[in-house]
């Protein structure tokens, strides 16, 4: 079982390569990856000693261009796809069947991944990707039950991954259109979800107002920790009542599902992050590097560590970790 | 130009989507969609039901076809879908990636509908010549992109028709969670079907008092109504073929008669009172989705 860390940055990939990640995944410097941030990713001059780096550290490296090529702009897309398989990495991960299609028949070699941002939540997507671009794994979407998780592991379509922690998307990846709506921008259209320059803080009084597109998305007292606004984590007026509607601020956490994860052939394990300090990234991975050894070790006696529980919870959104679509109660 | 209503997107009793559909078939509507496209649970008609009402409206000159399933999770959902893409009658549009895996293994024509992410030319391209004859654009592509990436195929000699997402609420996200459930502190799988309370979906308002979502089981729509249809001459400038209105419980119909008319003697429609409802049409213009800019 692979545990694919994630790296934004120079340091984080070192951090994650020394804290005992398999690979780590990246993005180049532009829209063609679904964490476009203003400081985060490698340009594509950086690539080739950055994935020669690695693999010296005997870390494999996948290229993430997993957002959809934009009319009138394929060469970015072409260009990104030509960087990545110049530079050796070991696979890229992609959604839109534009980049799908153009590798899989111009770089042969060149390994494809489905990404989360495709959305294949069941067999039968699994299978056209499989069959008509030929992707040789699927990152799958945080929609699925874990019994649903295992019937797709039982059907063997293509290996699958799936996340860890990190992140919680409460809409199916790649069909969430929330940040658009209120500020003219997606992952799907470019390659973020509240990007910063959307993005405001305003202090009025003792009140903490956060927004996205000018769109009021939560207020914070003097002793609530205003997170970083996505629309899918605001408190909204519904039925007379302010909720959270849709999710509170929390993240994934899937470690007490390890041993089950590994019973049923799950290939590897994601962690969500590349927006994340060297320091987040580090310690992330430790833990999971260490669950996983463990449950490698002997599945049957797996628990999961006190301390690996705290750890993640410090890391986490509103230091609350939930399990998310896998478990159905969720739902 | 030629005018469709999409599928229903909210939880509506058979006897209001009888009414509905009867309606319908009395309009001078070209295109219906029929089918539940967002909860398998939903089950007002059955398949046999939607057949039947598409064999009613196809005697009164009107193009049918079956819309599927958008979040597609569960095995029984997978071949619910395939049924759906194999009936020998209608035409499907696919709103997941399983539909298209059944239909171009079947070798048919069919529609790719907004829950397909083809946001470029080569994606369209590829799909076309898998059988794809009708592309509905994602709601949140602008008028720019829409005719950029209809140029652009059209020089390869393999465009298909296009139909705009030109009125209605807009589908925004998909979720594993029920939020009309949620909102009722009730879990997806102990319902009660409670979004059935609500026929034109939830209302999600920001602290502030501005209408925002719209919540409609698993799928979250926006608060606004998209309204491109005064925008129709620029519309058919970039390549839209067909305007697609979503339904409401009312008006529906009314606004049919309305646009064909205006079409018809080409002007800008006079549109029917829309009562407390908030306009947009920001996607077109490539700005956040809610605004409304100019006329429209």
């Amino acid at each position: 079982m692979e545990l694919v860390v994630p790296a934004g940055s120079r340091g984080a990939l070192h951090s994650a390569i020394e804290a005992g990640a398999d690979v780590v995944y990246l993005g180049l410097r532009d829209e063609t990856n679904a964490r476009h941030f203003p400081g985060l990713n490698f340009s594509a001059h950086e690539l080739p000693a950055t994935v020669e780096h690695a693999h010296r550290m005997g870390c494999k490296v996948y290229l993430a261009i997993n957002t959809y090529s934009r009319a009138g702009e394929w060469k970015r897309w072409e260009a990104a796809v030509g960087a990545a398989a110049e530079s050796r990495v070991d696979a890229l991960i992609a959604a839109d069947m534009a980049v799908l299609d153009h590798a899989s028949r111009t770089y042969p070699d060149l390994r494809l991944h489905l990404s989360v941002q495709a959305s294949a939540t069941n067999w039968r997507a699994l299978r056209f990707y499989r069959d008509n671009f030929g992707i040789q794994r699927a990152v799958l979407p945080r929609v699925l039950s874990m019994t649903q998780v295992e019937r797709l592991a039982e059907r063997d379509v293509v290996p699958l991954e799936v996340f860890g922690f990190g992140g919680l998307c409460i809409m199916a990846e790649g069909r969430c259109l929330f940040s658009s709506y209120a500020c003219g921008r997606s992952p799907n259209n470019y390659g973020a979800c509240s990007p910063a320059e959307a993005v405001e803080w305003r202090q009025d009084g003792d009140v903490m107002e956060t927004r996205v597109g000018g769109v009021l998305v939560d207020r914070f007292g003097d002793n609530d920790a205003a997170g970083y606004p996505t629309l899918c984590k605001g408190r909204y007026q519904v039925r007379g009542s302010r909720v959270h509607a849709f999710e509170e601020p929390v993240s994934l956490n899937s470690l007490e599902l390890l041993p089950q994860l590994a019973k049923i052939g799950i290939h590897a394990i994601k962690l969500e992050g590349r927006q994340r300090s060297p320091a987040y990234v580090s310690r992330m991975t430790r833990i999971w590097r260490a669950a996983i050894d463990a449950v490698l070790a002997n599945p049957d006696k797996f628990a999961v560590h006190r301390l690996w529980g705290e750890g993640l919870s410090e890391l986490a959104e509103g230091q609350q970790t939930v399990l998310g679509a896998y478990a159905r109660v969720w739902q | 130009m030629r005018l469709a209503v999409g599928p229903v997107l909210y939880f509506w009793d058979r006897e209001q989507l009888l009414d509905f559909y009867r309606d319908l078939a009395e309009t001078p509507v070209d295109i219906v969609y029929l089918g539940e496209t967002v909860c398998s649970k939903r089950r007002s008609l059955r398949f046999p039901d939607w057949l039947e009402i598409g064999r009613m409206l196809v005697d009164r000159g009107k193009q049918v076809v079956l819309s599927t399933l958008t979040l597609v999770e569960a095995e029984s959902e997978v071949g619910q879908i395939a049924r759906v893409c194999r009936n020998r009658d209608f035409m499907v549009e696919a709103n997941d990636v399983a539909a298209l895996d059944v239909l171009v293994e079947s070798g048919v024509s069919f529609v790719g509908g907004i829950g397909l992410n083809i946001y470029n030319a080569r994606t369209l391209s590829w799909l076309r010549r898998a059988g794809m004859v009708r592309w509905v654009p994602p709601v949140e592509m602008s008028g720019e992109q829409i005719g950029m990436i209809v140029d652009e195929v059209t020089a390869s000699g393999a465009e298909p028709e296009v139909e705009l997402f030109a009125f209605g609420r807009m589908p925004l996200a998909y979720s594993a969670r029920c939020f009309t459930a949620r909102a009722h502190g009730l879990g997806k799988d102990e319902c009660g079907f409670v979004c059935g309370n609500y026929p034109e979906g939830m209302a999600a308002g920001t602290q502030d008092g501005r209408p925002l979502f719209t919540l409609n089981g698993i799928q979250t729509q926006s608060a606004a109504v998209v309204n491109l249809l005064p925008l129709w001459r620029e519309a058919a400038e970039s390549g839209v073929d067909i305007l697609r209105l979503s339904p409401l419980p009312q008006g529906t119909a009314e606004l049919i008669r309305y646009m064909r008319e205006a079409l018809d003697s080409e002007s800008t429609p006079e549109l029917p009172d829309i009562p407390d409802k908030a306009l947009c049409n920001g996607y077109w213009y490539g700005r956040a989705g809610l605004e409304s800019l100019g006329r429209g």
